[in-house]
């Protein structure tokens, strides 16, 4: 079959390997319909992300038709159409019991990796890595999903996959963020970053109540993405606004209630801070550049909460902890416990309350995965989200 | 060092945590020396013997003719003092690299001292030199001669074939402490998620028969009997008089509160025997006993909460290699029958598409 293969820093190829089979009881095989590239994919691309091996199949946002199951998988049947959550989880640890799916203590073979680099191993991925498991992704014809009697969710028919195939990841992942704020009517919420999660981030912060959303990125597309389609009441351009100032002035001095970052490892601002972050990365002193995180932690209100969604791999440098304690701000973060939210906001999609579609603008076939690698890496063409079809 | 134990710390406590004082194991007979190792241990005198030898060496290649003075008042000997200066560096070097037990180095040191004082010896000899001189440097190189010979002689004679492996590693798994007993107590259960562990078979009341793989396909066999069995407690083992490998092992079952399932301590000691098979375990566990005792402890959870080892494309074993496939399918179909690695290479009949 036909897949999405890493072979190095900005290498992505199709090769072809061999199909995926069961090798474990509770196993299902997935003919992939729709897979998209994430942004966190291209930490991968840009090779920030350690443990990657030359022919890892990437991509964690599928969705397809089960064609074949594990004798352990009661609930699906070939033929069955489902999407298929980024994180593995067993839903037998503690950590699932408690819903926190990206957290699961058995679906990574390779947690002592995790644990070298983290501490403690978070839940296994599909396509990320092999310290995040050393799975196959879903960028392929085809795709092994483990415990399939606990991801996979059934699209209800007549959804078109494009509809359903951000229910993956970065619907539910922008959802978390603002759940994360704890918003109550009348908020004040900022979200950095207004790629894919920002947008759903924003949406989210709409559905649940937050009177205003301050969008925050450089690309005029998204902005305009974020205020006309995902509910940004305001945006900032900063590369021609200063953020700090005019979240005071938007806000009358005191800051938003909660700040959403929605970039991560790779920000990006003019002037001396960026050249300052990329030379630290460049000399392996730091291996994230939190330039984001920073301003979201300076210009939070006193008291509010600042939610890390953004992806971070490693170490950071010049964390503003005195701004953090002295004005008892409250982080929340983690990767989305997806299996927590599916079926929630696949309500909401039913509902008419949102129509996740609206971030994809570039619709390409699975063959041309390395072109739309580059083209969104380099936000060519307005990229926001590129679906790729098998 | 992590991993490794000199035979008494498991009976005595040592660094071990409170928890895992108990039960005691019998004291293993024929490693009581190990026991004594102290300040005057030949492998630490060897190292101090090492450090002397890097100072005098520095001071005899860096200042040789100081030293030619002070020994005979001229500077007649100066180059000979470098070059034995040179030497001393270089057992200096053997000594260290030779790591724990530098037997052979601390030979080479007495060759080099019967050198050093057949040289004093001859220098006495010559009518030109300052004999006082020459008696202080011959009294200094007996002195070390002595200590050099008598840290090879006990390097040589004691008998530590290889360190022991000791690996001590606690999980918590989500289910309450009986049935992680009973799990545990089928022995026949440990080759699921022990992947060194080939088989254990019941023989008899309260003996197992062990066989464990080594490296290239070799296998090591012992025969254990159940030394403590607490229901829901604690379970220990120890292998027979007179096994290949002596060995024992322990295991825990502690609640945590709230019912947030069970905490397993394990412990398990090998100490392997001189010889062939005793090189077997030891390269064994090699690598990392921390590490195999981890994997071990991480695929028991699996199997117990999840019912089988988590297998992944660059993983295909559940093993958590170092040496990891790509993350992309394998050519072959593999069989989902057993836990075990070895035979997870097997054709499946399963479906087409």
């Amino acid at each position: 079959m036909r897949a999405s293969c890493w072979h190095g820093k900005h290498d992505m190829r199709i090769d072809d390997v061999p199909e995926p089979s069961i090798m474990n009881r509770r196993d299902a095989i997935v003919r992939v319909t729709a897979t998209a590239i994430c942004g966190s994919d291209l930490h991968l691309y840009d090779g920030f992300i350690p443990t990657m091996k030359k022919g890892d199949i990437l991509g964690h946002e599928f969705m397809g038709e089960v064609v074949e199951v594990g004798p352990d998988v009661p609930n699906l049947r070939a033929g069955d159409r489902v999407v298929v959550p980024f994180p593995i989880a067993c839903g037998n640890c503690r950590a699932c019991e408690v819903q926190e799916f990206s957290l699961c203590e058995n679906s990574n073979p390779n947690a002592w990796m995790a644990a070298k680099l983290l501490g403690h191993s978070p839940a296994g991925i599909f396509g990320y890595s092999h310290m995040m498991g050393g799975f196959a992704g879903g960028q392929a014809e085809y795709v092994r999903v483990p415990f399939a009697d606990i991801g996979p969710l059934k699209v209800p028919p007549g959804m078109p996959d494009e509809q359903a195939l951000f229910l993956s990841d970065v619907f539910p992942t922008g959802y978390m963020a603002a759940e994360m704020c704890d918003i109550t009517p009348g908020d004040t919420v900022a979200v950095w970053g207004c790629g894919p999660v920002g947008q759903f981030a924003i949406a989210s912060a709409a559905m649940l109540g937050a009177a205003r959303i301050i969008a925050i990125d450089r690309v005029p597309e998204r902005l305009a993405m974020a205020a006309n389609r995902a509910g940004a009441t305001d945006t900032i351009n900063y590369e021609t606004q200063d953020v700090m100032d005019t979240l005071k002035e938007l806000t009358g001095g005191i800051g938003p209630d909660a700040c959403i970052d929605a970039v991560g490892m790779e920000a990006h601002t003019p002037g001396i801070m960026y050249a300052y972050d990329r030379f630290k990365q460049a000399l392996m002193l730091e291996t994230d550049r939190p330039i984001a995180l920073r301003q979201a932690i300076m210009a939070c209100r006193n008291g509010g909460t600042v939610s890390v969604i953004g992806v971070y791999g490693g170490f950071i440098d010049k964390f503003p902890i005195g701004s953090f304690m002295n004005r008892s701000l409250t982080m929340r973060t983690g990767q989305c416990h997806v299996q927590r939210y599916m079926k929630p906001l696949l309500q909401r999609i039913e509902n008419g309350d949102i129509d996740p579609s609206f971030i994809i603008t570039h619709r390409m076939s699975l063959d041309e995965a390395p072109q739309a690698y580059d083209l969104f890496k380099n936000k060519q063409d307005d990229c926001v989200k590129v679906v790729l079809t098998p | 060092m992590q991993g490794s134990y000199d035979g008494a710390a498991f009976d005595e406590g040592g660094a071990m945590p409170e928890v895992m004082r108990r039960p005691r194991f019998p004291t293993t007979a024929g490693h009581e020396e190990s026991r004594t190792l102290g300040a005057t241990s030949p492998e630490r005198l060897a190292h101090r013997l090492g450090w002397f030898s890097i100072s005098l060496g520095l001071a005899e290649v860096l200042a040789p003719r100081l030293l030619s003075r002070l020994l005979v008042g001229s500077d007649r000997y100066a180059n000979l003092i470098r070059l034995y200066g040179a030497r001393e560096l270089a057992s200096a070097l053997m000594i260290f690299a030779q790591g724990a037990r530098p037997t052979a180095a601390m030979w080479s040191r007495v060759a080099g001292d019967a050198v050093d004082i057949a040289t004093l010896v001859a220098a006495g000899a010559s009518p030109r030199t300052n004999r006082g001189g020459v008696a202080i440097a011959a009294a200094s190189v007996l002195g070390v001669t002595a200590l050099d010979v008598y840290c090879a002689r006990q390097l040589s004679r004691e008998p530590r074939a290889e360190p022991g492996i000791r690996m001590t590693r606690s999980v918590v798994v989500n289910r309450p402490p009986h049935d992680l007993y009973a799990f545990w107590r089928e022995f026949e259960n440990f080759p699921r998620f022990m992947f060194h562990v080939q088989s254990v078979r019941r023989t008899g009341p309260g003996i197992t028969h062990w066989v464990v793989n080594g490296p290239a396909g070799a296998t090591v066999e012992w025969d254990a009997r159940i030394t403590s069995d607490i229901p829901n407690e604690v379970i220990a083992w120890q292998s027979l008089d007179g096994s290949q490998v002596d060995n024992r092992g322990v295991v825990r079952f502690e609640p945590r509160p709230g019912g947030r399932g069970t905490i397993v301590r394990v412990d398990l000691l090998y100490q392997p025997p001189a010889g062939r098979a005793g090189k077997l375990v030891a390269m064994l566990f090699n690598e990392s006993p921390e590490q195999q005792i981890y994997d071990d402890l991480h695929r028991f959870k699996q199997v117990v909460e999840t019912g089988e080892v988590m297998r992944s494309d660059g993983s295909p074993d559940g093993m958590g290699d170092v040496l990891q496939q790509p993350a992309q399918p394998l050519p072959r179909r593999r069989t989902i029958a057993s836990d075990t690695p070895k035979s997870s290479h097997e054709e499946s009949s399963g479906g087409t598409r």
